[in-house]
């Protein structure tokens, strides 16, 4: 089969580039919205149900871990909500992303706009709700006495983008694969759960036996996690960590985009 | 049309061929277990469309006719670029809004106003320059009386009216409809030929798929017809579509 370049346009001057990026702002800031308002439009305690589902973890574990294993760690409910609730917009963004190119076949067919836009809604529609959320870290550090300081805002701001490539980068991953091969979603579902205990949220990482530091180190999560609640819990960031997770998170970004770039020009064919 | 006029989209010996994916779309398990035929599968394809090349020129509206499953949508699908052809070259020299389908992306729970937001911008708009046009979309449609209804309460017909009201204020250069104005009652329809013909004189460029030979005749100037994956044709629209209704006798 001839491989060649074979659909050609022509090339765009600087200005329309420009128009371009400002339609794909307008798409993703229009889709965004839309998310929002769908999930809200019917029920009168949207916002409480989406951190329902992280407090309710919250208290499960509260009971099993403090009250029933004594875990020795102090302040533990605010310990778990600050892992819970980043741990939140990842794995939701993840899951939703599985299926995302499925549910909006139509638009891939029949619309001619970058495709990546359509997991990047998703990711950025969980992120939303996670920003939401802090207010309720903020109440519950208050609570213990935690004044916040300056710190909450660089760092909040620098994990959001740490953590945004990570979730984008396999939303874009297993968003496109699961054309190809439609069970992904449950390998998915079993990845997830694996992630989830394999990720220090209920337990600190210096409980981890040296033997096992291995799967934290390499677990692009853990990091992220453990950095959440440096910001939440002490006000400080763990400079070197971030920097090191978030050059992880980009590689891991940088490998998605590409093999869904790769395998997107099959999704009109496949859908 | 004169045949100094500038090519817009030039298709030069395009085969295109679909994978039989039903091996590797049921699963990782059958992919694994029938490895051998799923390779067998893989390499056999179906051919959609064979060696084709065609010309459209500026500001015309070129038709395409032929059987289901021909190849026409194939083709609107390549202009529109989201597939690639196997082999030959494709030339698309404008920016292409496609009309293949009458409210994509519409959502049922949001109302026709929120939903003419999400359709404008899906296909190309601007969100400001949909807002701007929101009163005139709103008018086109005659559907002022329900339009902050949530639109899972419309209709059929009332959807793609409101579909239709959208794309009829894009302000497209290259255009391509998919037999997409058989819905709706006969004065809705009347209005959509109406408009797709002051796109024309606009010198909006239009690629025209339909079945209906009595639009193909008012709308078009040249007209294709694809039949086995290939060109049978391509010519005015009155020989051409004796042709075509000869041959099905």
């Amino acid at each position: 089969m001839a491989k060649k370049i074979n659909y050609i346009k022509v090339k765009k001057s600087f200005k329309s580039q420009i128009m371009d990026i400002l339609y794909y702002f307008d798409l993703v800031s229009v889709l965004t919205a839309k998310e929002l308002k769908v999930r809200y439009k019917n029920s009168v305690l949207g916002y409480f149900w989406s951190v329902l589902n992280p407090l309710s973890m919250a208290l499960i574990f509260l009971f099993a871990f403090k009250k029933v294993l004594k875990i020795p760690i102090e302040n533990y409910t605010f310990f778990l909500i600050c892992g819970l609730f980043p741990w939140q917009w990842f794995s939701n963004s993840v899951m939703v992303s599985t299926n995302i190119l499925l549910s909006n076949a139509t638009l891939i067919k029949k619309t001619n706009f970058p495709f990546y836009i359509i997991p990047l809604v998703s990711v950025l529609n969980d992120m939303i709700h996670f920003i939401m959320s802090i207010p309720i870290i903020l109440a519950l550090a208050l609570s213990y006495k935690i004044w916040p300081t300056i710190a909450w805002i660089y760092g909040i701001l620098l994990l959001t983008i740490s953590q945004f490539f990570l979730t984008f980068g396999i939303s874009l991953f297993v968003s496109s694969l699961n054309l190809f091969f439609r069970d992904l979603e449950r390998i998915v579902n079993i990845g997830i759960m694996i992630l989830f205990y394999g990720t220090p949220i209920f337990y600190d990482t210096s409980f981890v036996p040296q033997r096992y530091k291995f799967f934290i180190i390499i677990n692009p999560l853990a990091g992220i996690i453990e950095n959440w609640r440096d910001i939440f819990m002490k006000n400080s960031i763990n400079f070197p960590l971030f920097w090191k997770n978030l050059a992880y998170n980009i590689i891991i970004f940088s490998l998605g985009f590409f093999i869904f770039k790769k395998l997107s020009y099959k999704f009109g064919e496949i859908l | 049309m004169s045949l100094s006029s500038k090519i817009v989209v030039s298709f030069e010996r395009v085969t295109k061929t679909y994978p039989y994916y039903g091996y590797i779309i049921a699963g990782l398990k059958n992919f694994l277990l029938k490895l051998p035929q799923a390779i067998k599968y893989s390499r056999k394809r179906f051919v959609a469309l064979k060696n084709i090349s065609f010309q459209v020129y500026e500001g015309e509206c070129f038709g395409i006719i032929g059987k289901n499953g021909a190849g026409k949508s194939t083709i609107l699908s390549l202009i529109l670029g989201v597939i690639k052809p196997d082999k030959g070259r494709i030339y698309v020299k404008k920016r292409v809004s496609a009309l293949l389908e009458l409210g994509a992306g519409f959502h049922p729970d949001l109302t026709g106003r929120e939903n003419i937001i999400l359709n404008g911008v899906l296909l190309g708009m601007r969100k400001k320059k949909v807002l701007q046009q929101m009163e005139k979309i709103i008018e086109f449609s005659e559907l002022r009386n329900f339009i902050d209804q949530p639109i899972r309460t419309y209709s059929l017909g009332m959807i793609a009216r409101l579909g239709f009201s959208v794309a009829a204020h894009l302000e497209p250069e290259i255009l391509l409809i998919d037999e997409v104005l058989a819905v709706g009652d006969i004065g809705f329809q009347k209005k959509c030929i109406n408009k797709i013909l002051s796109f024309k004189q606009n010198g909006v460029t239009i690629v025209f798929v339909s079945h209906n030979m009595q639009d193909i005749k008012n709308l078009c100037d040249r007209v294709m017809w694809i039949e086995d994956h290939s060109i049978k044709m391509i010519g005015s629209p009155d020989e051409v579509i004796k042709a075509y209704e000869q041959a099905y006798k």
